[in-house]
Formats: C-alpha cells, sequence, structure tokens
C-alpha cells in the first residue's frame, strides 16, 4: 500500500478536466498516424491551447535576434544583426548579474526590466502613475496569480475562502482557487449579450454563497477567455463599485489586452478605476497580470508574466515580498520578453520596418480568422457564436440535438465532450469542451484558438463543416 | 485631547477590535477622516503566508542592495565593492556559461543563425532536433505539463548511463522550472490531515530554506534531524529515529527529505549511510525526497555521489519495488550554473497510478515550466560526444569549471580554519562553506538586546564594515548556542582569497571588539 495514498484534499478537489481524457485520446491517435493507420485524415488540428506558435505563428523576428543575442553575446560582434538589436542585448545584459542570463535577478526582475515595464503601463493608461515596486515579474501570470490567491485563500480558517470567477472562466484559474483550499462562487456572463458581465449576476452569485463561505475576492478576464468578449468601460466602472461596496479584492487578468479586433477598446482596470477618482480610486485594492505569452509575441514557452498590485495595504505587501523570495526568480528570457514586449521598437529604429510588417500580418491574419470563425460557424445549423472580440479563441455554442445528448448520457459523457471526442476521432480536430469552463446549465460549447494560421483556420472549418452537419444528420 | 474625544478614539478602537475578533470585515470607518480599513489585511490574510522566510534573500540581502546603491551614489564606505556571497549564483560570480549549451540555445531562439557558419555542425544538429519537437518549432510554444518528451526520454537515457544501467522510464520523469518547483509540487501532493494527524516531512538541520518556507507556507510540521557537525556533518540513523520517534507523538511523518550534496553543509554522504537511510525509509513508511541537484560538484577525496535511485536499486527488490523516492536535479548549479534558465527534472519511483494522476492536475495549473530551460536540460543530459566537434571544447570547460571549483573549496577550508575562533568543515561538495563561528558573550548580549539572532548581528557588522554579504547560520538552522554562517565559494580565486582574508580581519577585530 502506498505511502502517498494519503494526500492532500485541495488537490483532490481541484476539478478533473473532460479536456484531459481528449488529450489522451488526441495522443492515442497521433501515434496510430504515425504507424500508419488509416485515418479521414493527415493530422491532427490541435487548436486546444492559446498558443499561437504551436498554431504556425512566426515569432518576432527583433524578439528572437534580441534573445539569441542575450543567451550567446558573441553574436554581437556579428554585422549581421541590426544595429538596435546589438544596442538592446547589451542594454539588457548590462543589467544581468555577471552580464549573464543564466543567473538569478532580484526577487521583482531585473530593475531595468521592471522599471521600464511600470513606464510601459503608465503610456498605457494615459499618464496614470505605475510604482515600480508594485511590480513583480514572475514565471508566467498563471503563477503570479497563484501567488496572490494563496495569500487571500486562507485555508486554515472556520469559513472557505470563496472567490467570484466569472462562468464561463479559463479553467487554470479555477484549478488554481480549488488547489489552493478555495471554493469558486461562479457569476454568470450573459451570452444572449455577447458574453457581457451584469452586475445583478455578480450580486445573485454572491447571495447563492449565501454564509457557505467568505468571499474576498472578485476575478475577472478582459478580454475575455474563453469568451473573446471586451469588456466596455461602463461595466468596468460597475465591477469596481460593486467591489468597493461588498469588499472584495479586485483580481484583473488582461493577458489578451494586445488581442483586439473589431470596434472595442482595451481599457486597463488601474486606468478605469484611476479615473474614478478618490475614494475608490485609493482604496479598491487591485491585482492587475499580464503577459508575453499572448498578443503579436505568442511567447507562451518562455514564461514572461507580470502582476503589478495596487492600493495594497504595505505590512501585506512585504510579506508578499518575502513569499516571492522563495521563489529565487522569474526566468530571465521570460523577463526579456517582457522588456521586449513593453519596449517594441520604434520607427525610425532599423528593426522597425520588418517589426511592423511582421505585426501587421499577424493582426490581418487573425482579422481574416476572426471574419470567417464568425460566418462559417455561423451559416451552419446548430451553431451559435458572438463575435470575437479579443482574446485568442471562439467560443461557439452547439445547439445539440436531444438524441445526441441522450446518446451522450448513455455513454457517462458530457454531452459537448461527446461532440469533441467525435469531432477528434472523424475530423482530426481537437477543441476543448465547454464543461470545463462552466456554462449554463442545458447549454453546451466548444472553444477553439483563433491565433492560427488562415490555411489551417480554413482546413479547421472545412473539416468542422463536413463533420457537424453530418453529426446533426446522425442524431436528428 | 480633553476626555471626551479620548473615550471615542478608544470606543472606535475597541469596536474595531471586537470585528476582527469575530471574524467579520470590519465596518467601514465614519466620514470623518479614519480611512477605510483593506480587505487584505495582516488579520485577514492567509496566515501560513506570514510565516514564510528565505534568508538567502531576507534582511541581510535587502540591506546589501542598499549598500549598492549608497556606493552607486557616490557614498563613501570602508569597502569598494559589495560582495554577494550569499546566494548560489555561479554567473553573477563570473562562472563562464558552457559555450556549446549557449550555441545552442541561441541557434533555438533564432533558428535563421542555422546558416551562419560561426556554429559548429553538432550545435545545429541539437537545435534542429530540439526545435522539432516542440510546437510549432518554436521554443515559444507551451510544451505538455510534464515537459517535452523527448527531452524526458533524453533524461531518463542520461539517468540510466549515470546508474550503471539501472532502468528509468521516461513516464516517470517530470521537467520542472528548477528543482524548487518539483520539490514544492511534491510536498504540495502530501501535506494533508488535521492536528495530530497533521503530515510531518523531516529535514535536515541545517538545510536550505526552500524546504522550511514551503512547510511553512502549507502548514506542514517541519520535523528536524540534527546533521554531526563533529563528524564532517554525517547523518547518523540514531538521530533519523530520535527525531522521528520524538515527532509521532505530535504529526503523522510521513516524508524524509535529504539534500545529498549537501546545502549548506556541502557533505556528500556515503553509500552506506545512503543504503542506511533508504532502509529506513522502508522501516518507516515514509516518502523519501532526494535533493541532488550539486551531483557533479564533489570534491574531497575519498568522496562520490552515489544517487539514490542507484543505491535503492542495488539493494534488490524487496527496497526497489516499494519504497518510493522522488529525486530532484537542476541545470542550476553543477558545472552550467544556469539559474536563470529555471531548468530541472525530478524522477519518481513507485508512485502509485492514481496519485500521480492527482500530482498531474497539480502540474498543470502552471502550464508548463519554461521551454529555453527544457532545452538546455537536454544538453545537460546529452553533452557532446567524442568524435563530436564541440567535444574538446566543451570538456575543457567542464573541467576547469569543476577543478576551479575544488580548488576554492579547499582554499576555503585552508584559511577559514587559520582564524581562530573560525572552525570550517571540509567543503565536501556543493557550493557553499558553513564555517562555526565562536561569537562573544558581550557580542551575543548586544544582538540579544536589539532583537537580533547573535550570527545575523555579526553578518550585518560584517556587511556594514567590509561589503562582503553571508547569510547567517540561523537562516538555515543550527544546534542552539551554536553560530554559523554560509559563504559560497563562487567568487574567482584571486578575489575568493581577497574575501578570505577579509573575513578573517573582521572575525580577529570583531572578536577583540567584544571581548
Amino acid at each position: 500500500m502506498s505511502v502517498l495514498q494519503e494526500i492532500s484534499s485541495n488537490v483532490k478537489n481541484m476539478k478533473q478536466l473532460e479536456y484531459s481524457d481528449l488529450a489522451r485520446r488526441m495522443t492515442q491517435i497521433k501515434e496510430d498516424l504515425r504507424q500508419g493507420v488509416e485515418k479521414p485524415f493527415k493530422e491532427v488540428i490541435d487548436v486546444s491551447w492559446g498558443d499561437p506558435h504551436r498554431g504556425g505563428m512566426k515569432p518576432l523576428t527583433f524578439v528572437r535576434q534580441v534573445l539569441a543575442a542575450c543567451v550567446y553575446p558573441q553574436l554581437m560582434n556579428d554585422n549581421k544583426l541590426p544595429v538596435d538589436v546589438r544596442q538592446r542585448a547589451q542594454k539588457l545584459l548590462d543589467g544581468c548579474a555577471g552580464r549573464s542570463v543564466g543567473s538569478y535577478s532580484a526577487t521583482q526582475g531585473i530593475p531595468e526590466i521592471v522599471q521600464r515595464v511600470s513606464e510601459f503601463i503608465s503610456r498605457r493608461d494615459g499618464g496614470v502613475p505605475s510604482n515600480p515596486e508594485n511590480i513583480f515579474l514572475c514565471c508566467g501570470s498563471q503563477w503570479a496569480l497563484s501567488r496572490i490567491l494563496n495569500v487571500l485563500v486562507n485555508a486554515e480558517a472556520a469559513f472557505t475562502t470563496g472567490v467570484l470567477a466569472p462562468a464561463p472562466c479559463y479553467r487554470t484559474t479555477t484549478l488554481s482557487i480549488e488547489g489552493l483550499g478555495g471554493v469558486v462562487i461562479p457569476y454568470y456572463l450573459s451570452e444572449e449579450q455577447g458574453w457581457e458581465l451584469q452586475v445583478e449576476e455578480l450580486q445573485q452569485a454572491l447571495e447563492s454563497a449565501g454564509g457557505a463561505c467568505n468571499p474576498i475576492a472578485l476575478y475577472v478576464i478582459n478580454p475575455g477567455n474563453p469568451t473573446g468578449h471586451v469588456q466596455s468601460r461602463k461595466s468596468m466602472q460597475e465591477v469596481i463599485r460593486f467591489a468597493s461596496e461588498k469588499r472584495l479584492f479586485l483580481l484583473a487578468d488582461e493577458v489578451y489586452q494586445g488581442c483586439i479586433y473589431g470596434e472595442k477598446e482595451f481599457v486597463s482596470y488601474k486606468r478605469v478605476l484611476a479615473e474614478m477618482g478618490p475614494p475608490l480610486s485609493d482604496t479598491v485594492e487591485l491585482a492587475s497580470f499580464h503577459s508575453a505569452s499572448k498578443g503579436f509575441m505568442g511567447e507562451c514557452g518562455l514564461r514572461g508574466g507580470y502582476v503589478e498590485l495596487v492600493n495594497l495595504d504595505p505590512a501585506v505587501k512585504k510579506y508578499i515580498y518575502t513569499l516571492f523570495t522563495a521563489d529565487s526568480s522569474a526566468p530571465l528570457l521570460g523577463q526579456i520578453a517582457l522588456d521586449l514586449m513593453t519596449n517594441p521598437p520604434l520607427p525610425g529604429d532599423p528593426s522597425y520596418f520588418q517589426f511592423d510588417q511582421e505585426t501587421q500580418h499577424i493582426k490581418s491574419t487573425v482579422d481574416k480568422n476572426v471574419k470567417k470563425a464568425f460566418e462559417v460557424v455561423n451559416s451552419l445549423q446548430g451553431f451559435s457564436c458572438p463575435a470575437v472580440e479579443g482574446g485568442a479563441f471562439a467560443f461557439p455554442r452547439i445547439h445539440l440535438p436531444a438524441k445526441a445528448i441522450q446518446k451522450a448520457k448513455e455513454v457517462g459523457m458530457q454531452p459537448d465532450t461527446f461532440y469533441c471526442l467525435k469531432l477528434l476521432e472523424e475530423a482530426g480536430v481537437l477543441v476543448s469542451p465547454g464543461s470545463d469552463f462552466g456554462q449554463k446549465e442545458g447549454t453546451f460549447h466548444f472553444r477553439f484558438c483563433i491565433l492560427i494560421l488562415h490555411d489551417v483556420l480554413e482546413e479547421l472549418l472545412r473539416r468542422l463543416t463536413l463533420f457537424h452537419t453530418q453529426f446533426m444528420k446522425d442524431f436528428s | 485631547m480633553n476626555h471626551g474625544t479620548s473615550l471615542l478614539w478608544k470606543q472606535r478602537a475597541l469596536s474595531s477590535l471586537s470585528a476582527t475578533r469575530r471574524g467579520l470585515p470590519k465596518e467601514k470607518m465614519s466620514e470623518n477622516g479614519m480611512s477605510r480599513a483593506k480587505v487584505l489585511t495582516i488579520d485577514t490574510m492567509n496566515p501560513t503566508v506570514k510565516k514564510v522566510e528565505y534568508a538567502v534573500r531576507g534582511p541581510i540581502v535587502q540591506r546589501a542592495v542598499e549598500l549598492e546603491r549608497e556606493l552607486s551614489e557616490g557614498m563613501k564606505k570602508p569597502f569598494a565593492e559589495v560582495i554577494k556571497a550569499n546566494i548560489g549564483d555561479a554567473h553573477a560570480m563570473g562562472q563562464q556559461p558552457i559555450t556549446f549549451f549557449r550555441q545552442v540555445l541561441a541557434l533555438c531562439s533564432y533558428p535563421e543563425l542555422l546558416s551562419d557558419s560561426i556554429f559548429p555542425e553538432d550545435a545545429k544538429n541539437r537545435a534542429c532536433r530540439i526545435l522539432n519537437s516542440c510546437g510549432g518549432n518554436s521554443l515559444g510554444a507551451y510544451s505538455a505539463s510534464q515537459g517535452i518528451e523527448s527531452v524526458r526520454q533524453d533524461v531518463a537515457r542520461y539517468i540510466e548511463r549515470r546508474d550503471g544501467g539501472v532502468p528509468c522510464d521516461p513516464d516517470n520523469i517530470y521537467l520542472t522550472t528548477g528543482a524548487s518547483d518539483g520539490i514544492v509540487t511534491m510536498l504540495k501532493l502530501l501535506v494533508c490531515g488535521e492536528g495530530a494527524a497533521r503530515t510531518g516531512v523531516m529535514i535536515s538541520i541545517p538545510q536550505y530554506p526552500l524546504y522550511s518556507a514551503a512547510l511553512a507556507e502549507l502548514g506542514a510540521v517541519q520535523i528536524n534531524y540534527y546533521l554531526n557537525e563533529e563528524k564532517c556533518w554525517s547523518l547518523d540513523i540514531s538521530e533519523l529515529q530520535r527525531a522521528l520517534n520524538e515527532a509521532r507523538r505530535y504529526c503523522n511523518p510521513r516524508a524524509l527529505c535529504i539534500i545529498n550534496p549537501g546545502n549548506p553543509t556541502g557533505q556528500v554522504q556515503s553509500r552506506q549511510c545512503i543504503e542506511d537511510v533508504i532502509r529506513f525509509a522502508a522501516k518507516e513508511r515514509l516518502f523519501l525526497m532526494a535533493d541532488e541537484v550539486y551531483q557533479d560538484n564533489v570534491y574531497a577525496e575519498g568522496c562520490q555521489f552515489h544517487s539514490f535511485k542507484k543505491v535503492l536499486f542495488e539493494m534488490g527488490p524487496e527496497y526497489s519495488e516499494t519504497v518510493e523516492l522522488a529525486s530532484f536535479h537542476s541545470t542550476s548549479k553543477c558545472y552550467m550554473g544556469e539559474c536563470g534558465f529555471r531548468g530541472g527534472y525530478m524522477e519518481i519511483i513507485n508512485m502509485d497510478d492514481e496519485v500521480k494522476a492527482q500530482l498531474t492536475k497539480l502540474l498543470s495549473v502552471r502550464l508548463c515550466p519554461p521551454v529555453p530551460g527544457q532545452a538546455l536540460m537536454d544538453l545537460v543530459v546529452n553533452p557532446p560526444q567524442p568524435g563530436e566537434p564541440s567535444y574538446e571544447r566543451f570538456i575543457s570547460e567542464r573541467t576547469a569549471t569543476l577543478s576551479a571549483l575544488a580548488e576554492k573549496a579547499k582554499l576555503t577550508e585552508q584559511v577559514l580554519n587559520t582564524v581562530e575562533g573560525i572552525r570550517c568543515n571540509p567543503v565536501q561538495g556543493a557550493m557553499y562553506s558553513f564555517p562555526r563561528i565562536t561569537i562573544p558573550e558581550k557580542a551575543i548580549k548586544e544582538a540579544t538586546d536589539v532583537g537580533q539572532q547573535p550570527d545575523m548581528f555579526y553578518c550585518m557588522k560584517m556587511l556594514e564594515e567590509t561589503g562582503i554579504c553571508l547569510v547567517p547560520g540561523s537562516g538555515f538552522g543550527q544546534k542552539d548556542g551554536t553560530y554559523h554562517f554560509r559563504m559560497t565559494i563562487l567568487p574567482p580565486k584571486d578575489k575568493l582569497k581577497i574575501l578570505l582574508n577579509k573575513v578573517q580581519e573582521f572575525h580577529q577585530k570583531f572578536t577583540q571588539q567584544y571581548s
């Protein structure tokens, strides 16, 4: 009998995702294909992750040149690298202990980079001041979020700590909350209104939590994951007022701020809060998260993220600092990626032309994807999908026929997982089932990434169309 | 202030106190200027976070950073530079990276360089192989949570070679964000229970304070077993037994952590000792966690690194099929010193499948370890081979680094032992010396008066007077009434000599001053 039979109940309480079964099945299918087994498709299209590089998007040349020069400084003697690349690499290495990206950095990150990130934040927010002392560079934004949650979630208290989170919600966050011994209090986003956040729903969620837990924080994702909704200023003001009134710590996950399509504009929670003036601007406690994983850079694998803390109690900040010291430091290449994200080449710089071309190309690809996905998905019987305003994903709703729902129950699966499994087996497309994200009872969805090559999207939609048409016939 | 007002203030203070005691949020204060209470305060925050300390980056380091700033602003000090001998960061102290590793990583970062003739063919081949195993052929794609499969396979083969053929299943390999990530994850997994059933974890004193920090954060019980300073920091099984028996009275001991080669002590455990520990863990049904990040840092004559896994398997099926073991390695130490890449792995032996499933869930929350770190680990376990273009250079760089460390280990021990009041055990391995210092009674008293641990008091004084930043032994744990400091052996030899002389001078002056 294993010593480890008994394990942390917090870990046991973390929801097992439907997705893991699908991922396992995909691995088997890929192996089959490698062995030459006949299938209706030659390769699997995996759009279950928000991973642009996996989706075929190319890294930005400037970014990779600087990284290479930092990793192997001999390259700086190489005239093949543009002058601004070499200068940036020099500057970055100057900030590294021993001029090496192999050394640890200060706990909050390389000071020069933290400074430049704070300047970026201030520029982005129309001049709202940002203090580098409130910024921590981390191994990805989720790592930073789980550290802050760790401070908020009190596993020893009489009442379980509750965190309000949207439904649907990015599953890693909800897992994180559960793993720390907290409980997720879902507030339903309004699908009819394009996944808008309605403050009445926040109220409803708090009431339904009743006395069962101690709600301490409110987590918002803007732009939304999986929903793709971009919040209006008005809605954000309502959220801030609600957080203030109900005494909730605001957690703003803004990693998709660089992924905006269509009319709406991104404005940060920090900016909205500042513009609302005192007393709110001086009192509402906020942590905002950003990352180099999304946007044009898409450098998920480098693990570069940050958190900015606003209006926190200085005594608590001291403890947060100490907590971060035990993590050693964020990976240096991830920190460098953040520097490059917040300080890209400017007009006039030698690398600017190519940088601009590449980012424009990515932008136009994704704009095309968003349009095409909207058109095709909404043209299919049994599908409906609001326009993707921002973020990395489309999250269409499938109106499953009763027969399909019945069949799913018979085989012991969630109906949307059943659909996704069939989609994988018959069409070689891997998407994420809606049940993992939380959805209104009786509704079904799936999520797929749109930060991919346009050809890949077209192939994906072609396969989806064929599959779906057949599926609806079979289960009508 | 008249009587009426002071009563009012008192009333408000009392009512806020009782609100806190009831565990309810404080009422919004009235509008006459008293500020609104925060949601997240030291009373409402997770109490275990308040117990976390990490001496390696603690208050003395913060003071060192301040001093650096003051120096750079032109302030006069009794020293020209601050020397950070507190942290095991080799590159920060001037150690050079391995050329081959950096070449491959540069090629992986910017594959256009594959057409550049400055890179040798074997570096290019390696880069291509790594990129082919990455999503979208890019270091920027997420990998699977457990790590890139081909890297795990390479790690498994490395372990097999290292351990003289003992089989290693790649499915038991988990790539991690430095070894720390793996260690903390395993602890998160196994800490459970309430009251007297709360999980206890055995850790050496002195220990690397990541362990005490993680145990504090998780609210686990830390069970201290003392290493024997008189016997060169060796581990006595009788001491393990004593610690365990005592701990069983108030907690549920479930794991035993051992760092070999040791941090901060540098001791390299004998094979016999490792066998004894395994037998102990088997008998007492403890999960064994073997932190082996310094496995290439072995200097002393007669000392050799023996991996726990190898010894376990050589003890036969009675042990190899039952003892549950996790061993940890990293790209941060040894001859690589690549702390900033956060590369690491853990190998898990004899873990239940169901528990593995739970481990997988836990790991998924941090998505994946940094891909450049995974690529680097691939190179570490798969270095250039004889006959390959980069082999000669690789071997000479690795040998130079390791022999420099061996020299510095010896030098450190020698110089420190010439100082009256400092006694330094041989630095058999790892990257640190952990000498015992005699602190005069007067100094102990002054330290106590200002609320400081005596060795912190000593180290702070040393910092202010010499610019040398060390970590006091109290940050690692030590026998009551004994004092130590941890100093890295990493600065270049010439600088190290100067450093050691300064330490000597300071100690003599300090002893004199407080006699």
